[in-house]
């Protein structure tokens, strides 16, 4: 069985993960890149996922999967129990992403942390001519129906991570999933990020 | 035909099974049933362990009431646990009344029932019973052991005190203890047993039980089972076939007729002084006391792998007790999936139509 290809955000996730590495993927869904890491890279995947239907489709397909919340959830898991650990597209959704991104890095020896770019020149288009919070591609949902409730911008984050004393060991932004190497903060909507304590 | 398989078997195991309070049986003898084809390397097998008050027939008739298996939503021809696929066990637990050893079965050293001098038993106890009855049936290891309630603190048990002999291992709608308020409903239950004067120190005829108190016993446990939304729906305040209420104090409410149905049909197939013991073998269940408090300890040794399912409305094994055990085997490195189900039904969930609690089970067995 072929596994399906991953979304171009995901792949660049994917690219950060060794061969056969302890991966733990929070916020996973339905398993998507978990089942495509053990199909592809031989990993041994962990996810925690908040929706419950999620979590059963995620286990239905052979992953070990917890319903939980980041939030809460990681302070239970030991120091540097997975090689890599993932948390995509889901950072700006947290009530505490400062607290998150040490957890992160404590349970895991890496941490691979996407989020969409608040950055970007249509979202800063958006605000500047319409005067209202931007519905994009990557920011698809209104205001006060989207879980997203802390938003960040490629620069933001990277100051966050020197704030944190965290070292970056790579750093790339995504424009329509390829990497946008002049002016990421306003020409990528997505940061990828990999980090280390 | 191997004599060993099949439904209806049982056997006797010669020789003193010594016990975890103390007590020493001087034989000890299981009723199982066992459906499928064990695989030539014996790597098919799955044991599913029953709660409380339910049997060995977890995929067939009842031979006493006539109903259908207990868990046939799960166990059986395209079902997760299939017979096609797998050797499936399911035994009478050490301390019932439907065959296995228990008050009911003879001493064989003076040739009466044991009644209340069978020994205290625990879930460790049940479980080294079904690894006695494992080895009769030479299975060194299993695929998968499968429990839902009191089930699911076997099957918890077989990971921590058979490490090396359980390759995953199902928990649903359970716990690692036994808390305050569990203890107090089974108080209850045996305080209305005990309280019938036909119990008689437990040392009643077989033709002559405590049946009122075992009936009220069950009554009390059943509300626990249900959820109030559950209740509710199904009964309201609704009156039985009456138009307004007596201004007495027959079963007025249709909740009342069916709980005192509930009671009336229990005491068909089941024993009170079994009641006693199994109800008291739950209460003393707390997998991590013997690790000093600490659960993560107690699977420290395990080498399975864990599903867990909880039931949103399942108030007396609720979602919180599931965490824990979850947030335990995360600690102690083992890989577990867990969810919590959306559901109506209070406890009784796990034996009712739930397709995602097959999804997630189904999955879980075929990685």
């Amino acid at each position: 069985m072929t596994p399906t290809p991953l979304r171009s955000d995901l792949a660049a996730v994917a690219a950060a993960v060794p061969d056969g590495a302890r991966v733990l993927d929070i916020g996973c869904g339905d398993g998507g890149l978990l089942a495509w890491l053990r199909d592809t890279k031989g990993v041994e995947g962990r996810g925690i996922e908040l929706d419950a239907g999620k979590v059963a489709a995620a286990v239905g397909r052979g992953l070990a999967v917890v319903q939980g919340d980041a939030d809460t959830d990681l302070a239970d898991y030991p120091d540097a129990a997975f090689d890599v650990v993932i948390l995509s597209n889901t950072l700006q959704a947290m009530q505490r992403p400062a607290d998150v991104l040490a957890q992160l890095v404590r349970i895991g020896r890496r941490a691979v942390v996407s989020f969409p770019n608040f950055g970007h020149w249509r979202v800063r288009l958006g605000l500047l001519l319409g005067g209202r919070m931007p519905v994009t591609r990557s920011l698809p949902v209104s205001w006060h129906e989207t879980p997203n409730i802390h938003f960040c911008t490629i620069a933001d984050f990277e100051a966050l991570t020197a704030e944190m004393g965290l070292t970056v060991e790579r750093a790339a932004g995504l424009a329509a999933g390829v990497e946008q190497s002049l002016w990421p903060n306003l020409l990528a909507d997505t940061g990828v990020f990999l980090l280390r304590r | 035909m191997d004599q060993r398989f099949g439904l209806d078997r049982s056997i006797t195991l010669a020789g003193d099974f010594p016990l975890a309070g103390g007590g020493v049986l001087p034989e000890l003898t299981i009723a199982y049933e066992t459906y499928g084809t064990l695989a030539a390397d014996a790597g098919n097998a799955i044991l599913i362990c029953h709660a409380l008050t339910l049997d060995q027939y977890v995929a067939s008739a009842h031979p006493r009431t006539g109903k259908p298996g207990w868990w046939t939503r799960l166990v059986g021809p395209g079902k997760p646990v299939d017979p096609a696929r797998h050797f499936i066990i399911c035994a009478n637990v050490l301390g019932g009344c439907m065959g296995s050893s228990g008050p009911t079965s003879i001493d064989p050293r003076d040739g009466q029932p044991f009644a209340m001098r069978f020994p205290v038993i625990t879930i460790s106890d049940m479980v080294a019973a079904q690894a006695r009855l494992l080895d009769h049936l030479g299975i060194a290891r299993l695929a998968a052991v499968i429990g839902g309630s009191m089930g699911g603190m076997q099957a918890l048990t077989w990971a921590v005190n058979h490490a090396d002999r359980v390759e995953r291992v199902v928990a649903i709608a359970t716990a690692a203890r036994h808390s305050a308020q569990n203890i107090a409903f089974h108080e209850v239950g045996r305080q209305a047993i005990m309280a019938d004067p036909k119990w008689r120190g437990g040392a009643y005829a077989a033709d002559a039980p405590p049946a009122d108190g075992l009936a009220v016993a069950r009554m009390a446990a059943h509300i626990t089972y249900l959820s109030e939304a559950g209740l509710t729906e199904k009964f309201g305040r609704r009156l039985q076939n009456r138009d307004s209420v007596s201004f007495g104090f027959d079963a007025d409410f249709q909740v009342e007729s069916y709980l005192r149905h509930q009671g009336l049909s229990f005491v068909e197939r089941f024993d009170a002084n079994s009641y006693l013991y199994i109800t008291r073998a739950m209460d003393y269940f707390d997998l991590a006391e013997p690790f000093g408090g600490n659960l993560a300890r107690a699977f420290a040794a395990t080498r399975s792998r864990f599903c867990l399912v909880s039931f949103t409305s399942d108030w007396l094994y609720p979602t919180a007790e599931s965490r824990r055990i979850v947030k335990a085997l995360n600690a102690a490195g083992a890989p577990v999936s867990f969810v919590e189900l959306e559901s109506p039904f209070g406890h009784d969930a796990f034996l009712l139509d739930a397709p995602e609690m097959n999804r997630v089970v189904h999955g879980f067995l075929a990685a």
